[in-house]
């Protein structure tokens, strides 16, 4: 592949015309201190009843894609750049009317905190019902029966009092699912989940992962799964993309990522991750250092300051050099390594550890 | 709900019960002889005084006083002097010999109407400022009603009222001087006479509401339900309104709350500026005049009225916000 003739996108193996595709998108921020380059040239695809998981630590650039997709930024801070294309429509540019009428209708988000992301002056049922009216033009009573559909749908008890209650009678899982349904009530046909299942606990988590996959299967909607949380990733994603610095720094099947990750950052996150079965007195190995500033990003290699194998390239050049996305050993990574080298320190050092 | 409104009312009993002790024993602790002051400095002579306690009770000890006064409010109250007074009596004024009754329901209604129609005018005018600051923060709008807002706060009743005359009545000639409402005989007159009055009240107060609500609303809009509504598909006009709106209304309620003293205070001292006859008139009259009954029926009254104003604006909280019903 000839990467350096278009070094600011990253190469992408398929045609373009997917479900969604985005290509190349640069969401920038003019804030006091600067401009922020929270995305910087990304590009995926995603087909329907695919799930993509996004991994990344904060500030990585994951959840602004996202909110770019569904057109939520303040616009005035905002620059936008690239192509975002749902189904051939062009979302990049588009007015905020064109853009309300696909929200909540073919495209639906479900949000981290649903304590906080549903508002507690209305009844959930209502909260539900909102959206099917807007997009639907149903009147009061069926959307109201419709939301307490939903509810049913997404395994609420008695799901036609509950309706009447407000978020917070509900528990933390019966609030994310009751958010689930509000997202699903229009049948979207892409369904972006921002962190669902970080604010609950472990047994919850399980649920509401097998509730969106369930739902998958019946509707076909292509998810984009937003998560800093390997094991869910394991659990749910079909194709993963690894994001640093605003960019795409790994991208292939879930299977590839976890089990034979070829860049210096995929392996930090594996190896940091508790194992169960793993010997209690081998201590975790977290990755050093904490996120770049997007205001002012490393040069070459945002991760250069924080890798553990930059000695091994030579010339200083993940310092000077930003290295793109290629293929090396079976998915696409972005690192001065050499294809043998990254096979070598993944067997020898990083497999070992992983138990 | 109905808990709730008879805890509260419950509350607001024991709070005008205090409200009048404190008021009887502050009188009796700077008039320690008020039957003198009735008796006048010249001619009085021993007998005189003597008789004046028995008819106004002053030769009873003090808590027999106070007892004799409540039981008065409520079952009426027989004056060796006046006969018999029904109830409500709240006695008679040492200055001019009127039932106090009389004169609070011939005043009372200049400084409830004020009170209410400024309330109403700094309520619309200062949410709906600060609604406008808040759709669009920063813009040339934004800044003047900042700007405005800090001006009508650094000033007063009295310096704002004679400027707001000079300008509408002398210069344009839009509005009267204002006048006293006769609600009964003219009810359209009481609402224009009540205008520039009420407006200028008004001024002092919305400056503050307005910054609130534009800090409010914009707090509100940065939180995460106001995102996920947008993300439904919900239009910006619609989320402003249903979403941030009504999330910046509890706590509004809740200054309005703490204000309504405020606002008694202010409808006392516009109605001076505007030389209207109302509580605050008589209320300074009968302070000067050291008239005990004309005292204590001004303070009850515009004690429980604000007592009552802020069981409403408690009950209109819990309507608000859904949280609140459960406790």
């Amino acid at each position: 592949m000839t990467t350096l003739a278009k070094p600011e996108a990253d190469p992408v193996p398929s045609n373009g015309d997917a479900f969604l595709s985005v290509r190349d998108l640069k969401v920038q921020f003019a804030t006091e201190d600067g401009v922020v380059n929270a995305v910087n040239g990304l590009s995926f695809d995603l087909e329907r009843g695919q799930t993509l998981g996004i991994v990344g630590e904060s500030g990585s650039g994951k959840s602004v894609t996202n909110l770019t997709i569904l057109g939520l930024h303040n616009m005035r801070k905002t620059t936008v750049s690239g192509d975002i294309l749902l189904d051939g429509e062009q979302l990049v540019g588009a007015s905020d009317h064109e853009l309300s009428k696909l929200r909540g209708n073919k495209m639906a988000m479900v949000f981290q905190d649903s304590l906080a992301a549903l508002s507690p002056y209305y009844t959930v049922g209502r909260q539900i019902a909102e959206p099917f009216m807007k997009h639907t033009g149903a009147n009061k009573r069926e959307a109201h029966d419709r939301a307490v559909e939903m509810l049913e749908r997404v395994g609420i008890p008695q799901a036609k009092t509950r309706a009447n209650d407000y978020p917070h009678h509900f528990s933390g899982g019966m609030r994310q699912r009751a958010m689930i349904a509000m997202a699903l009530v229009n049948d979207p046909q892409l369904l972006i989940a921002d962190e669902p299942t970080t604010a609950l606990d472990v047994t919850v988590q399980a649920q509401i992962l097998d509730l969106l996959k369930d739902l998958q299967q019946q509707t076909g909607t292509a998810i984009i799964f937003i998560t800093h949380d390997l094991g869910v990733i394991a659990n749910v994603a079909d194709e993963v993309l690894v994001m640093y610095a605003g960019r795409c720094v790994e991208k292939g099947t879930m299977r590839q990522i976890l089990k034979e990750s070829q860049h210096p950052y995929g392996w930090g996150l594996l190896s940091s991750i508790p194992h169960l079965s793993a010997d209690v007195d081998v201590p975790l190995m977290p990755i050093p250092g904490s996120p770049p500033s997007l205001l002012n990003p490393p040069s070459g290699c945002a991760f250069h300051p924080r890798c553990a194998f930059r000695d091994q390239v030579p010339d200083d050049r993940c310092v000077t050099d930003r290295p793109v996305l290629d293929l090396a050993n079976g998915h696409f990574s972005a690192c001065h390594l050499t294809p043998a080298q990254k096979q070598s320190i993944f067997t020898e050092q990083i497999q070992p550890r992983l138990g | 709900m109905l808990r709730f409104l008879t805890r509260r009312a419950l509350g607001a009993i024991v709070i005008l019960i205090c409200i009048s002790i404190i008021t009887y024993i502050a009188f009796f602790a700077i008039v320690p002889d008020p039957a003198r002051l009735s008796c006048g400095a010249k001619n009085c002579t021993p007998q005189m005084l003597e008789q004046i306690r028995i008819n106004l009770g002053f030769n009873k000890s003090i808590p027999v006083q106070y007892w004799d006064y409540m039981h008065g409010i409520f079952f009426g109250r027989n004056f060796p002097a006046f006969g018999h007074c029904v109830a409500p009596c709240f006695g008679y004024s040492f200055a001019d010999q009127e039932p106090v009754w009389t004169l609070i329901k011939s005043d009372y209604p200049t400084t409830l109407t004020l009170a209410v129609m400024g309330a109403l005018m700094f309520l619309v005018i200062g949410v709906g400022l600060g609604m406008i600051s808040a759709w669009k923060p920063g813009s040339t709008f934004d800044r003047i009603a900042s700007s405005l807002s800090l001006i009508g706060q650094s000033t007063q009743i009295y310096f704002i009222g004679p400027l707001l005359i000079v300008l509408f009545v002398v210069d344009l000639g839009w509005l009267s001087r204002g006048s006293d409402p006769t609600w009964s005989t003219n009810p359209v007159g009481s609402i224009t006479g009540m205008l520039l009055p009420a407006f200028t009240m008004s001024v002092i107060f919305w400056s503050n509401y307005s910054r609130q609500v534009r800090s409010l609303m914009l707090e509100q809009l940065s939180e995460d339900h106001i995102r996920a509504a947008r993300a439904k598909g919900m239009s910006k006009t619609y989320v402003f309104m249903r979403y941030a709106l009504r999330g910046a209304m509890g706590p509004i309620v809740t200054i309005f709350g703490i204000d309504l003293g405020a606002v008694f205070g202010g409808a006392i001292i516009t109605e001076y500026t505007f030389s209207l006859h109302g509580l605050g008139t008589l209320a300074v009259s009968s302070v000067n005049a050291s008239d005990l009954p004309m005292e204590m029926g001004v303070m009850l009254f515009s004690a429980a009225s604000i007592v009552i104003f802020n069981v409403i604006v408690d009950a209109s909280y819990a309507l608000i916000d859904p949280r609140i019903r459960l406790a």
